[in-house]
């Protein structure tokens, strides 16, 4: 039925609050081919990790799912009981959390916090098959074996992504969610691990969703981009695409604030501030801001539509 | 590695020990006052008259206690005795020894206070833990308030009112005492059960008051654990609820609960005074009162030494398994 892996149909979060709740997803939609690297960009409280929270089924309260629906494969997530869901996580979507750094679990070695994750899928291994699928794992994201017998707070900031890496991996998930992975990593490591993450991605043929903010490190990683703005997807096509020719306003400042080589002139910024999520008024979240706004943009929001082939945007001038 | 730790830590101990008996010799020979001498007097100010000989008595008691010596020789001496357990004789109970009283009244203040410490301990950690657990059963909500209000009573107040209830009123219990007056301590069931009896009303209330405060500290701690990133983490691992809540929760929200237990179980014998007075309790905290009240120098000079003793004991025993709870804290370091 489906050629997606993953299928993201009008989702919608919400975050309870006395002064009114914060939609932190407003009706996203989206699908994931297989094999597909779908970056994930927006400013700092976009929704980027609610989403990803949310595919998953771990919002937490006051955060709730209002409406929506997440397929994977021909599974309606929504509709699965708590045990099932439990045992699709990992088995069949991963996800690398946010701030990574602490992602790891202090006082387990790394040997142990993968144990965990085997033994609650029922994974049943003897202690050699055991130690041989730690080595092996670690090995593919490209660490030593000793790394095993180690804690967290033994291992630097890199190793602590890949270890995370080497978890996500270890029941061979067909979806992987990668949020901001090497926000926390000095250049040189951030490449060397998004390097390992392709690999692996790779060689498990798993799709990827990449959540960040860095356009020059989606513009080299993924197939396909989406612009989140305001909790809502306001563009989503073609990394190529995107790059040459952006169709929303908001992705073309973004694109245009990236330092280039040939451009010597400063950087440039894209005026105004994120809207806070409480009082967004009616119209596109992005007026605002907008250069090329209309009267209609005030008061109509625009919904997602295809302007061309494998290319969607949510802007009434686009 | 590992040997090198835990000698340097009980070297510590020792200092401590070092620094506590030191004190303890010559703080009270600062105040210039003579503890014999004070004592035969009170004695014979009370019997109604003034003994001719009583400084021929106080020089023989002093050359019994050593005092007639150098400083440095007492000190010599004392630290002598002291590393062989020997805390001189009670001035007030010769020729009884310090030792033998404590020793004495010790198994009734560690079987009261010590059982109720790790009782409290671990029914509030477990009840704190259960509380912050949004899949625990939701009835265990309605237990907050009533931990909180019990938490905030004093606890010689609800000591009091229980007795007054339980005791007095309804006379289910004991309102005095280890054991029945008139009952000989031997190792029967029915003594054992007497003993039991009787320390019901005084466990019941430390229980009650200190369980709210273990919960609560365990509850916040298990507030701060689950917003960690690698609760996220385990959730999106697909772990058992089981699994998290114990190996990723409560195993990292116990670790400041420990420090807390082993402080409280060292502050045991400190804590006892209040406890055993209320209840007429025959331990350690009994016989501090008392030695006060006799003017018993060398008792409550051995009591306070105790205390201290147990007091780095604790500490010790707490610097050996911390590594051990929390790997971040190595063995090597310090
Ligand atoms: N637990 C929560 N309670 C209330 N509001 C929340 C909660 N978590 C997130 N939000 C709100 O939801 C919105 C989206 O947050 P989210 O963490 O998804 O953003 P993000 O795009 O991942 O940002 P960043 O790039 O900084 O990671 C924000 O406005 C935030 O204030
Ligand atoms: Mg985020």
């Amino acid at each position: 039925m489906s050629a997606s892996v993953l299928r993201v149909e009008r989702l919608r979060v919400a975050y309870d609050h006395p002064l009114g709740a914060v939609c932190a997803v407003d009706d996203v939609s989206f699908s994931l081919r297989p094999r597909e690297r779908f970056g994930l960009v927006g400013e700092s409280g976009s929704g980027k990790s609610t989403m990803a929270l949310a595919i998953l089924r771990l919002i937490k309260p006051p955060g709730h799912i209002e409406a929506g629906a997440v397929w994977f494969e021909d599974t309606a997530l929504f509709s699965l009981t708590d045990e099932a869901m439990r045992g699709l996580r990992l088995a069949s979507i991963a996800m690398v959390p946010q701030g990574s750094m602490n992602a790891l679990n202090p006082v387990l070695r790394i040997r142990e916090q993968i144990r965990d994750a085997l033994a609650d899928h029922r994974e049943r291994l003897s202690r050699r098959e055991f130690a041989a699928r730690v080595c092996e794992l670690l090995t593919q994201v490209g660490l030593p074996g000793e790394v095993a017998d180690k804690y967290p707070h033994e291992l630097s900031g890199g190793m602590k992504q890949r270890a995370c890496i080497a978890i996500a991996i270890a029941l061979r998930p067909k979806v992987i969610i990668a949020d901001e992975p090497t926000s926390a990593l000095d250049v040189v490591v951030q490449q060397q691990v998004m390097e390992t993450l392709g690999h692996v991605q790779a060689e498990l043929g798993a799709a990827l969703i990449l959540i960040g903010h860095d356009m020059g490190l989606m513009a080299q990683f993924v197939d396909r981009l989406g612009i989140m703005y305001a909790g809502r997807l306001v563009e989503a096509a073609p990394i190529g695409e995107i790059i040459s020719a952006p169709r929303h306003p908001y992705t073309r400042m973004l694109i245009d604030s990236l330092p280039s080589l040939e451009r010597k002139t400063g950087l440039r910024g894209i005026p105004g501030l994120a809207p806070l999520m409480r009082d967004l008024r009616s119209g596109c979240a992005f007026h605002p801001r907008c250069r090329v706004a209309e009267a209609g943009c005030r008061t109509r929001k625009p919904a997602m539509r295809d302007i061309a082939d494998d290319i969607s945007v949510a802007c009434h001038r686009a | 590695m590992h040997a090198v730790y835990i000698v340097k830590r009980f070297g510590v101990f020792l200092l401590i020990v070092w620094i506590a008996a030191t004190l303890n010799f010559f703080l009270p020979r600062l105040s210039g006052e003579d503890p014999v001498r004070t004592k035969l007097l009170e004695e014979a100010s009370l019997g109604g008259y003034v003994h001719a000989g009583i400084d021929n008595m106080v020089r023989e008691y002093q050359q019994r206690f050593g005092l007639d010596k150098p400083l440095w020789r007492q000190y010599l001496t004392y630290l002598g005795q002291i590393s062989h357990g020997d805390l001189n004789y009670s001035i007030a109970n010769y020729p009884r020894t310090v030792v033998g009283m404590i020793t004495e009244a010790l198994p009734w203040t560690i079987g009261l206070l010590g059982v109720t410490t790790l009782f409290s301990f671990a029914a509030g950690t477990i009840l704190g833990a259960l509380l912050a657990w949004p899949r625990a059963p939701y009835w265990m909500r309605w237990l907050m308030p009533p931990l909180w209000a019990l938490h905030a009573i004093p606890f010689f107040l609800l000591g009091l009112v229980l007795s007054w209830l339980l005791a007095f009123k309804l006379q289910w219990l004991p309102i005095f005492g280890g054991y029945s007056a008139g009952a000989t301590p031997a190792l029967s069931w029915g003594f054992v059960f007497d003993v039991l009896r009787h320390a019901v009303l005084p466990a019941l209330s430390i229980v009650l008051v200190s369980v709210g405060g273990w919960a609560l500290a365990m509850r916040g701690m298990m507030i701060t654990t689950m917003g960690e990133d690698y609760i996220t983490f385990a959730e999106a691992k697909g772990l058992h609820s089981a699994t998290i809540f114990t190996r990723y929760c409560i195993r990292n929200a116990i670790l400041p609960q420990t420090t807390g237990l082993a402080l409280a179980l060292g502050q045991i014998l400190s804590g006892a005074v209040l406890v055993e007075a209320i209840f007429g309790y025959p331990g350690i905290g009994a016989l501090l009162f008392q030695a006060i009240e006799e003017n018993d120098f060398f008792l409550i000079q051995g009591i306070v030494f105790t205390v201290i003793v147990a007091l780095g004991f604790a500490t010790f025993v707490l610097d050996v398994i911390y590594p051990w709870l929390d790997p971040r804290i190595s063995y090597s370091q310090s």
